[in-house]
């Protein structure tokens, strides 16, 4: 599904990424873990397509097609979808109307038919009970005067939403207590398919705990150091990020 | 170069859509002002003297003014004896019907999206329509007499209605109250008359389109809407012109007065030519509106959306002189590329339990420059007075600004006043947030604009409210990037 071959990029002349090496298949849940600094949102935004970042080399391939090609839209409209770790506010634009529009947009660019309104308020009706998300938060304006919790939820909440191939989700655990960490992993467990690859981004192992990985890699300074099985997240947990650095500069 | 950046720049060289020139033959006053010049537009109106001597008063006074320079925007020295100061469609009678109209101008209407044929007009909307200096066809005018209601131009009303023009001509706005109302207020040349009766509700949207066609004219057109007692009128105004290299001066005058228990609605869609994308040419919009709350209970609101004109200078403001009596003003202001504007209300609280408010939303792009001007004023007898307003800006880009001056005056310690401000981005963050929901960056800024204009476009009524939310889209292509 996901093919990445010796990426590179950077921001402004700082090299960040310096040859990451990745292939995702369908169905699979892939864990980046890394310490700060170590490249992993910056992955995230360039495989979305952020244009903060330049690729200044190799290829990522997702189901067949150039990736790094398409606007960030049209990979959305593949079906590609970012939870971002920051979720940005929106004033005067509902969640649900962002949603039927981006929705809309990816049907019509797959050759269907546009949802109509109808048909799309009882698909989120349906998504907003799996993600166990209040009804009143997705007609208020994006993520405006949302908490910490509320806004990461959202995000979980728009990608049931957008039902995308390939999800990312970036640092998608960050600034939540545990209650939270439990229904967010909840609602991305449902969304876990055959069809369906997740990427999930993260400092710490314990929302591994929630969202059993298939494979988990550790990105130190720009490129993919180690990779393995969910029980090196629990290795990275207890040995710290400190045992990966000692490696490497040993190597 | 970005992708967006790309697309940006390829919608912003869309053209102004109205900017085409009507071929027709015109009757033109001679260039420049003086005494004759009016003498001259008052023989060809064959106005009754009263008229002639309001002009001739109005100009002696302007002739003693100097330009004011207060305002937040910055434009070349006007030359004001070389505009035309009237221009005309030539006919050989005045059209008595839409039949003897010439066809020309019926396309011209056409075009713009204004049929003036009665059987194919939306239901519910009659229109007047201006052209240049005069009005060129009222339609709906029977239907609207069964009524008792008057509607039709300034022109014939003076001549017609000359008790209704002695009484209420001049009573908002007095012929030297500014630079720009008194120079309106001596070469004024048409405009739209309406006049409600007691107890009536006007069963249709009334309307007047505006349209600036000959080159080096100013357009200085003057309405005057009464609404008697318990009397209820929405009226609406949309105003196009042509492209060109050369900026042309509007300056008008609009009136509004309601009596006892009466209502006016009065939005404007104003989408004079902007100038091009450097800033060449483009309408000099210098306006003055304001309304009379001369009742009790009486109400008078303000929808405007401006999303043209080179230079919009306006302050649509109410007088709440009747006790119990309402203003409203709610506006969008729209500056892209050099666009400049200067725009705001006064709500003169006089009457007790007076109610006010204003709700405005500036929109800066490309290097426009969006000022709010406004002030609230309560006096000394205005027990109770209440006034709410709301100033908040939208930036696009960072070579734009937006400006606030809002200023308050109280007398009375009884009254109440709130106000809140508030200035935002659109963010690269929040288009690529959009865009990776699968928006392209154009429909993002839109759909972020309109959700910011809702409270305003709320006001408007239905079909003017898709056109206004369409127009702002086309205002702000290739603002992004």
């Amino acid at each position: 599904m996901l093919e990445i071959k010796n990426l590179r990029a950077k921001v402004g002349d700082r090299e960040i990424l310096k040859g990451i090496n990745l292939t995702v298949k369908p169905g699979e849940v892939h864990a980046i873990m890394g310490p700060n600094g170590s490249g992993k949102s910056t992955l995230a935004q360039v495989l979305a397509g952020r244009d903060t970042y330049e690729v200044t080399g190799g290829e990522a391939t997702y189901e067949g097609k150039d990736l790094l090609d398409m606007d960030p839209e049209e990979r959305a409209r593949e079906g590609l979808f970012l939870a971002f770790q920051y979720p940005v506010e929106i004033p005067g634009v509902s969640t649900t109307y962002l949603l039927r529009a981006g929705l809309n947009a990816a049907r019509k660019h797959q050759g269907l038919e546009e949802l109509d309104a109808m048909d799309f308020l009882s698909l989120v009706k349906e998504k907003a009970r799996l993600v166990e998300m209040d009804e009143s938060l997705m007609n208020r304006s994006v993520n405006e005067g949302f908490s910490g919790g509320e806004k990461k939820r959202n995000e979980i909440f728009q990608m049931a939403v957008l039902q995308p191939k390939l999800a990312i989700l970036d640092e998608t655990d960050s600034g939540l207590d545990i209650d939270a960490l439990k229904i967010v992993a909840q609602g991305v467990n449902k969304l876990r398919g055959a069809d369906r690859a997740i990427i999930v981004v993260t400092h710490y192992q314990r929302l591994l705990n929630y969202i059993v990985p298939d494979k988990v890699h550790v990105l130190y300074e720009g490129r993919i150091v180690k990779s393995g099985g969910k029980e090196l997240a629990l290795e990275l947990e207890d040995k710290g990020y400190s045992w990966i650095e000692e490696k490497v500069a040993n190597a | 170069m970005s992708t967006s950046t790309k697309t940006i720049q390829d919608l912003t060289e869309q053209e102004y859509k109205y900017g085409f020139v009507t071929d027709i033959e015109s009757e033109t006053v001679p260039r420049g002002l003086s005494e004759a010049t009016i003498r001259l537009i008052s023989e060809k109106k064959a106005e009754p003297d009263f008229m002639l001597e309001w002009r001739l008063k109005a100009y002696r006074h302007w002739l003693t003014m100097v330009e004011p320079t207060w305002h937040n925007v910055h434009y070349p020295p006007i030359d004001y004896q070389n505009i035309i100061y009237y221009s005309a469609p030539k006919q050989k009678t005045a059209p008595k019907s839409l039949e003897e109209v010439d066809p020309e101008l019926l396309k011209t209407y056409a075009k713009l999206g204004i049929p003036l044929a009665e059987q194919k007009m939306l239901a519910g909307v009659a229109v007047d329509a201006v052209f240049d200096s005069v009005s060129v066809a009222t339609t709906f005018k029977a239907k609207l007499a069964e009524l008792g209601i008057i509607f039709c131009s300034f022109s014939e009303a003076v001549l017609d209605h000359p008790d209704l023009i002695r009484k209420y001509l001049g009573s908002v706005v007095p012929y030297s109250d500014n630079f720009f109302a008194t120079l309106n207020s001596a070469v004024f040349s048409d405009g739209s008359f309406v006049y409600i009766p007691k107890g009536v509700r006007c069963p249709m949207e009334l309307s007047t389109y505006f349209r600036i066609n000959a080159m080096d004219t100013g357009q200085f057109e003057r309405t005057l809407i009464i609404a008697d007692e318990g009397a209820h009128v929405s009226y609406l105004e949309g105003c196009t012109a042509p492209i060109r290299d050369t900026n042309q001066l509007h300056a008008a005058v609009v009136e509004l007065v309601t009596l006892n228990d009466a209502t006016i609605k009065y939005s404007t869609v104003q989408n004079w030519y902007p100038g091009d994308k450097d800033g060449k040419g483009g309408i000099y919009n210098f306006v003055t509106k304001r309304g009379r709350c001369l009742g009790a209970n009486s109400k008078i609101s303000w929808t405007q959306v401006e999303t043209g004109s080179a230079i919009t200078w306006k302050y649509p403001s109410c007088i709440l002189q009747g006790d119990n009596s309402i203003g409203e003003f709610y506006s969008v202001a729209v500056t892209n590329n050099y666009q400049q504007a200067d725009t705001g209300t006064k709500m003169i609280h006089i009457g007790k339990n007076t109610r006010s408010t204003i709700v405005t939303k500036g929109i800066s792009a490309g290097h426009g420059q969006n000022t709010y001007r406004g002030l609230v004023k309560i006096l000394k007898g205005a027990a109770n007075a209440r006034n709410y307003s709301q100033c908040d800006s939208l930036l696009i880009g960072d070579k734009c600004g937006a400006h606030t001056f809002p200023y308050i005056e109280v007398k009375n310690s009884t009254s109440r006043l709130e106000h809140e401000a508030s200035t935002s981005k659109i963010g690269e963050d929040q288009i690529f947030y959009c865009r990776q929901r699968g928006i392209s960056t154009e429909d993002a800024v839109n759909m972020i604009v309109n959700g910011f204009c809702k409270e305003v476009f709320r006001e408007l009524p239905m079909e003017f409210a898709v056109e206004a939310q369409k127009l702002l889209g086309v205002s702000l292509e290739g603002s992004v990037g």
